[in-house]
């Protein structure tokens, strides 16, 4: 099981590396190498090129910056998920952290790395689709903001040009006094892709009433799903389980889910329900404790 | 390519394809046989390092991509020809082991637990290691390990040693 | 553990002497040697699931760099002996690499060798094959039908075996009782799959006509399997078992793959080898395990004893025959498992098919046979409204009754049954569980008790081969020790197998210390080659506590004999006057008329003038042992004693599922252990949460699945899922010792009651959790999403009554 061959570079700086991308149809950026690396290995992806950015200066950071969290997009996985920053303004991308993929392989991976890739199992692109992150890419001298929505367009396929580097995600950071998140999924293993993942943040005022809310659904479609019809019905309203229950399962009637070896359709479409009634649930007591 | 790295302290300069994983420069360009090839695609563990002290799999990294951090091998943790770290000990005092083929993953993924967190739970060392597959002990023995040595070097104040 | 003061050195909570190499990353693997000038051997496998080779075109692979050779099927089969099969069933050959006919995907058509793997890799993918694509089957009761698509047309049938064997007086039986009950229970494709794929190197030395190999293997008769296949005498194969095997449970046995490279290496004039990546491993290793279906019927009365069964198994092999087959004989020395049934009529099916070829898995076809037989006891239960414990307790050989004689022809050894489950109840609370089982069930879960008694019969014989074959007069295996003590008083032990994590070299020399009465430590163990060897059988079914405990025993006793020999020599007096204690020899009438070891070891190897007349100089011996109760040749109805020593382990668990997700999450396991005398603590307590582990998997999560169009769907680590430290939870050991009588120390085998136990015991949780809702859930794995499926159906049909 190794790679075909392929060049390796390392570029001084983004312009460079954006040169070589330029320069090479058949070259893929590497940073982590996480995903990338196991494709290579089995020959389903063969680079002519390896285009290392895992050092690029500049691009590995955590801050925030008009009501929102910038995160560079070589920052180590592993990074994020101990940042105090992250862990005080995206509490949603702090409870799903834990969940991708293993200990030494956050060590290794980054966050641009894992929203390129636009796995809908993958935890960070479903905070980012449900946050309604904003991905900035460099293409060439240009910079270019996409917002999620518009960045995942099909299964592992994103509106990023192939000259194109992603340098950063830009996750809004909820204001509100009083916000909560929940997070669940499933797997076989513990540690495994998700066969459905949901993913919850609500706003709630003084008296318990929403006053805003996110909610999104990873793995059971090519792209994660927004249930923003659901995020509005929520608005003014305290936590009713069998109300949210009611509106989540009428969002979900429509859906076309993946059905794989792991897991059927059905099962996707029934549990994606339940793990988002848990989450929306987890979100709302989670908020009220912070009241 | 050519290619300077750091490993166990020692600047080792190798030539190496492009593709060749640091596993398999390892392995057999340095002959540090101690991390071993399981699956090549980054799930069992069988081929961690320490990468300036975390554990990560050798085998979803180039060798050209290894320049410049410090890299630890299982090769580096013993103090002395025949003697043992604390978390080498105990893992033969709980026989955390059968085959020893996943072994010196699991000491290098608990020495990377245990120089962050020096009184890991039974849960965080089962975290620590669940990315390292044991087909053999069913990891009870493992995990007992892993708090025997935390414990002793609690008690001796040892640290896990280098890097 | 044994009563104190019992044993020395045996059963004393000892280190493990090979961990220290392991933990320094000294272990030597097979992948670690690289003889100078080796070449690699990459693949290139079949696509489809039957196909006609049309043509080859090895022209581009050849011109690439660092290719040395491209070997096809054709070439290999006209310059080798097909591969050794257990059945008689010559029609169905094989080849390390397809000739004429590929018979799975997967199935190895071409071996490219070159300067590195890499390079081999590269060039596998330029070899040009043309296929014919050709009708296949899949599954095992399809393959069985007449009419279906042949693997093997020469074969004329795809039955590779089909027996039915009767003991005692069924239909009576069957007539006589008031209640019976049918079902069928599945057991899926999985295997025990090591983290050390196979691999294996090969050298061949023309000017001393030596092949040389290196090899993760753990396979009797290897040596002279390849070298028959090889047309080599047997004197020209040296195998060398001091490689470390990175473990195996059965299945390190890559015959086929010995083959291949030291043809290569003959060929080519250079060491060659082959480490299978994880990919060709899993779809072209050869080393799946069994793929079973069972049709049980017993007969019972309304106390749910149960007087008779009648088993129908039907094993999907795969393309090729091997050994695999066999794996329906062994559970034919537990076939009743711990209980007593009087009568049994067993169908054994072995069918071939388009998927992989099935090898010897950990406890050879009894763990699907042992879930089989619990699954229903389950449901014996069920059915009359009786407690499960209670109706096991009625059925399983009371600790009197030992010997115990089962209808196909086994005398068990001994066993404490009804104590192991009181002592296991006793340790877990079971009422206690039984309440925490309600409260989970109050909170809206689907929780459920597991219960499972499983025998591991143990010291690894050969009947079945002429059991299912009786052209084989195969009736028993040796294993051996041979033990040196040198000139300067050092014991060397020396054994003729590889090991893969059992501990043989701590087992041997605890066994030589406690013998001689000398520190372990001091006992240097070692491993011969296998022009060095002592008939041995490598590591397989339980026997090495037993087999190889028992050669080092006796040798380790052959050589005592022979220093108080020399001793009663020199000092005059007849031998039975002599005591040995601590390596020196006294007169037991006066303690300081003595002989010390050094003494002892200078006469015998220096002062030869000084032995008594006729006594072999040196202090060497060896000691070739048989297994105790084997030899015998099967009756013409087919009974014989399978395997000597019957171990017997009881599970408990709480399973907790949660109902809208059907993930089944192991609340509390707790196992009672019964394998004799223990040697080794340590050793005994991991293969016992080891094989616990196994089994979760091959319960839960394990399955080697094929799509519709005959493509193997989980050929990596991502789609085949091993259980992780999380999916294996705290094992509470509850034990028990009963010694068995063949044995030197009482000890029995322990390497596969884990695997034994568990998935009967998990999927008897997962039932007891949801019966409530009307599921019954017969076949394994218990898959997350399968299980939740099933229980939306059953929640929703309850919503439509
Ligand atoms: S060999 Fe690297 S994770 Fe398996
Ligand atoms: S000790 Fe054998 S795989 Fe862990």
């Amino acid at each position: 099981m190794k790679p075909a061959p392929f060049e390796y570079s390392r570029p001084a700086s983004l312009d460079e590396a954006c040169a070589l991308l330029k320069a090479d149809d058949s070259a893929r950026l590497i940073a982590g190498g996480q995903t990338l690396v196991p494709l290579m290995a089995m020959r389903l992806a063969r680079p002519t090129r390896l285009i290392d950015i895992a050092r690029l200066p500049g691009l590995a950071y955590i801050h925030e910056q008009g009501g929102e969290i910038a995160i560079g997009a070589i920052t180590k996985q592993h990074v994020v998920e101990s940042d105090p920053l992250v862990r005080a303004k995206l509490p949603l991308l702090a409870m799903a952290m834990p969940h991708v993929g293993h200990t030494a392989t956050r060590a290794r991976g980054t966050v641009g790395g894992s929203l390129a890739n636009a796995d809908s199992a993958a935890e960070i692109v479903l905070v980012a689709a449900t946050l309604g992150a904003t991905l900035r890419w460099r293409d060439g001298g240009e910079a270019r903001d996409i917002a999620a929505a518009d960045f995942f367009v099909g299964p592992m396929v994103t509106a990023l040009p192939q000259t194109a580097c992603l340098v950063e995600a830009r996750f809004p950071a909820w204001s509100e006094p009083h916000v909560g998140v929940g997070f669940h999924e499933i797997n076989a293993r513990a540690s495994d892709f998700a066969f459905v993942s949901a993913a919850a943040q609500v706003a709630l005022d003084a008296e318990g009433r929403c006053t805003r809310a996110a909610i999104g659904i990873g793995a059971a479609t090519a792209i994660p799903l927004r249930l923003d019809g659901v995020a509005q019905s929520l608005h003014g309203a305290r936590f009713d389980e069998s109300k949210v229950r009611d509106a989540v399962k009428a969002a979900l009637a429509g859906i076309e889910p993946m059905a794989d070896l792991h897991a059927s359709a059905a099962y996707r479409r029934r549990v994606a329900a339940t793990l988002a009634v848990r989450a929306i649930g987890d979100a709302f007591r989670a908020a009220a404790r912070r009241s | 390519m050519k290619v300077e790295l750091d490993i166990n302290n020692e600047k080792h300069a190798v030539e190496v394809e492009p593709r060749m994983s640091l596993l398999d420069c390892l392995r057999d360009k340095l002959l540090l046989n101690g991390a071993h090839a399981g699956c090549e695609h980054g799930v069992c563990g069988a081929c961690t390092v320490l990468i300036d002290g975390a554990a990560v799999r050798s085998c979803l990294m180039f060798a050209v991509q290894a320049d410049g951090y410090a890299i630890t091998t299982i090769e580096g943790l013993s103090p002395g020809p025949g003697e043992l770290s604390p978390i080498q000990d105990a893992f033969c005092e709980t026989h955390g082991m059968q085959c020893g083929y996943c072994t010196p993953a699991m000491i290098l993924a608990a020495h990377a637990l245990l120089s962050k967190n020096s009184q890991p739970t039974r849960d965080e060392i089962v975290e620590a290691i669940s990315g390292n597959i044991c087909r053999c002990t069913g990891y009870a023995q493992i995990v007992e390990a892993i708090a025997l040595a935390a414990e002793r070097m609690r008690g001796q104040n040892i640290k896990t040693g280098q890097p | 553990m044994s009563a104190p003061g019992k044993f020395r050195f045996v059963s004393a909570d000892r280190r493990v002497r090979e961990d220290r190499r392991f933990v320094a990353g000294k272990g030597r693997f097979v992948a670690d040697i690289v003889p100078a000038g080796t070449k690699h051997v990459a693949l290139v496998h079949c696509p489809h699931p039957a196909a006609r080779i049309v043509s080859i075109d090895k022209a581009a692979a050849l011109a690439m760099p660092g290719v040395a050779y491209v070997l096809d099927g054709a070439e290999l089969a006209g310059a080798t002996n097909p591969l050794a099969m257990g059945l008689d069933t010559p029609n169905v050959a094989r080849w390390p690499l397809a000739s004429d006919v590929a018979r799975y995907s997967g199935e190895w058509v071409a071996a490219v060798v070159a300067d590195t793997r890499a390079l081999a890799e590269d060039a596998a993918e330029a070899v040009q094959i043309e296929y014919e694509p050709l009708p296949f089957v899949l599954d095992g009761e399809e393959a069985y039908r007449p009419g279906s698509p042949l693997v093997h047309q020469a074969h004329g049938s795809n039955v590779l075996l089909d027996r039915t064997f009767v003991w005692g007086e069924v239909e009576r039986d069957f007539a006589a009782s008031p209640h019976t009950l049918k079902h069928r229970v599945t057991w899926g494709r999985s295997s025990t799959v090591p983290i050390e794929t196979f691999g294996v190197t090969a050298s061949w030395d023309p000017w001393r006509e030596m092949l040389d190999i290196w090899a993760s293997i753990q396979m009797p008769k290897y040596p002279d399997q390849t070298a028959m296949a090889l047309k080599l005498p047997m004197s020209s194969v040296r195998v060398h078992y001091d490689v470390d095997v990175g473990g195996s449970y059965g299945v390190k046995r890559g015959i086929k793959h010995t083959v291949l490279v030291g043809y290569l290496s003959r060929r080519l004039g250079v060491p060659v080898r082959l480490i299978e990546d994880r990919m060709e491993n899993m779809r072209g290793g050869d080393m799946h395990g069994p793929e079973r279906n069972f049709d049980v019927e017993v007969a019972f009365d309304d106390q749910g004893v149960i007087r008779s069964m009648k088993m129908r198994a039907l094993d999907n092999v795969g393309a090729y025959a091997g050994r695999s087959p066999f794996q329906l004989g062994k559970p034919i020395g537990a076939i009743v498992g711990p209980y007593k049934i009087k009568s049994v009529a067993y169908q054994a099916i072995a069918v071939v098919t388009n998927k992989t070829v099935q090898e010897a898995v950990r406890a050879f076809g009894q763990a699907p046979t042992n879930y089989a037989i619990e699954r229903t006891i389950d449901e014996v239960a069920n059915r009359l409204g009786l407690d499960r414990l209670e109706v096991r307790r009625r059925n399983l050989i009371r600790h009197e009754e030992f010997p115990y004689l089962i209808p196909s022809g086994s005398t068990y050894d001994s066993g404490d049954y009804h104590v192991v489950i009181d002592k296991v109840l006793a340790h877990a609370g079971y009422g206690d569980l039984i309440a925490e089982r309600d409260r989970l069930r109050g909170q809206g879960m689907l929780a459920g008790i597991g219960i499972a008694a499983c025998l591991e019969p143990s010291g690894g014989n050969s009947s079945f081969e002429p059991l299912l074959n009786p052209k084989v007069g195969t009736t028993t295996w040796m294993d051996s020790c041979r033990i040196s003590i040198d000139l300067v008083g050092s014991i060397t032990a020396t054994m003729h197998t590889t090991s893969a994590g059992q501990g043989h070299e701590t087992m041997v020399g605890t066994v030589v210390g406690e013998v001689l009465e000398v520190d372990p430590e001091r006992v240097r163990v070692v491993r011969a080659d296998s022009l060095n060897s002592l008939p041995s059988n490598s590591p397989v079914g339980s026997r090495m506590a037993i087999m190889l405990g028992g050669a080092a025993f006796h040798a380790a006793n052959k050589l005592k004999d022979k220093l108080i020999a020399i001793a009663a020599h020199e000092l005059g007096m007849p031998v039975e006057r002599i005591a040995y204690k601590d390596g020196n020899a006294f007169d037991t009438a006066a303690p300081d008329k003595k002989r010390t070891w050094v003494e002892l070891v200078t006469i015998a190897h220096r002062h030869i003038h000084r032995l008594p007349v006729g006594m072999e100089p040196g202090l060497s011996v060896s000691h070739i042992m048989p297994v105790p109760t084997g030899g015998a040749l099967p009756t013409a109805d087919g009974r014989v004693q399978m395997y000597p020593c019957f171990s017997f382990e009881f599970h408990l668990v709480l399973i907790a599922i949660d109902p809208d997700l059907g993930k089944p999450q192991i609340k509390r396991y707790v196992v009672g252990h019964d394998c004799g005398t223990v040697i080794n603590p340590k050793i005994v307590r991991g293969m016992t949460i080891g094989g616990i582990a196994h089994g979760i998997g091959a319960a839960l999560y394990e399955e080697f699945a094929y799509s519709n169009d005959g493509l193997l769907m989980t050929q990596s680590f991502m789609d085949y899922l091993l259980p992780s430290s999380h999916e294996v939870p705290p094992v509470e050991i509850v034990h028990h010792e009963t010694p068995s009588p063949h044995t030197v120390f009482g000890q029995k085998g322990s390497g596969e009651s884990g695997y034994l136990g568990a998935p009967a015991v998990i999927a008897s949780a997962v039932n007891d959790a949801v019966r409530p809702l009307g599921i019954v859930v017969n076949s394994l794995p218990i898959k997350v999403a399968q299980l939740g499926d099933m229980i939306a159906a059953a929640r929703d049909n309850k919503k439509g009554n």
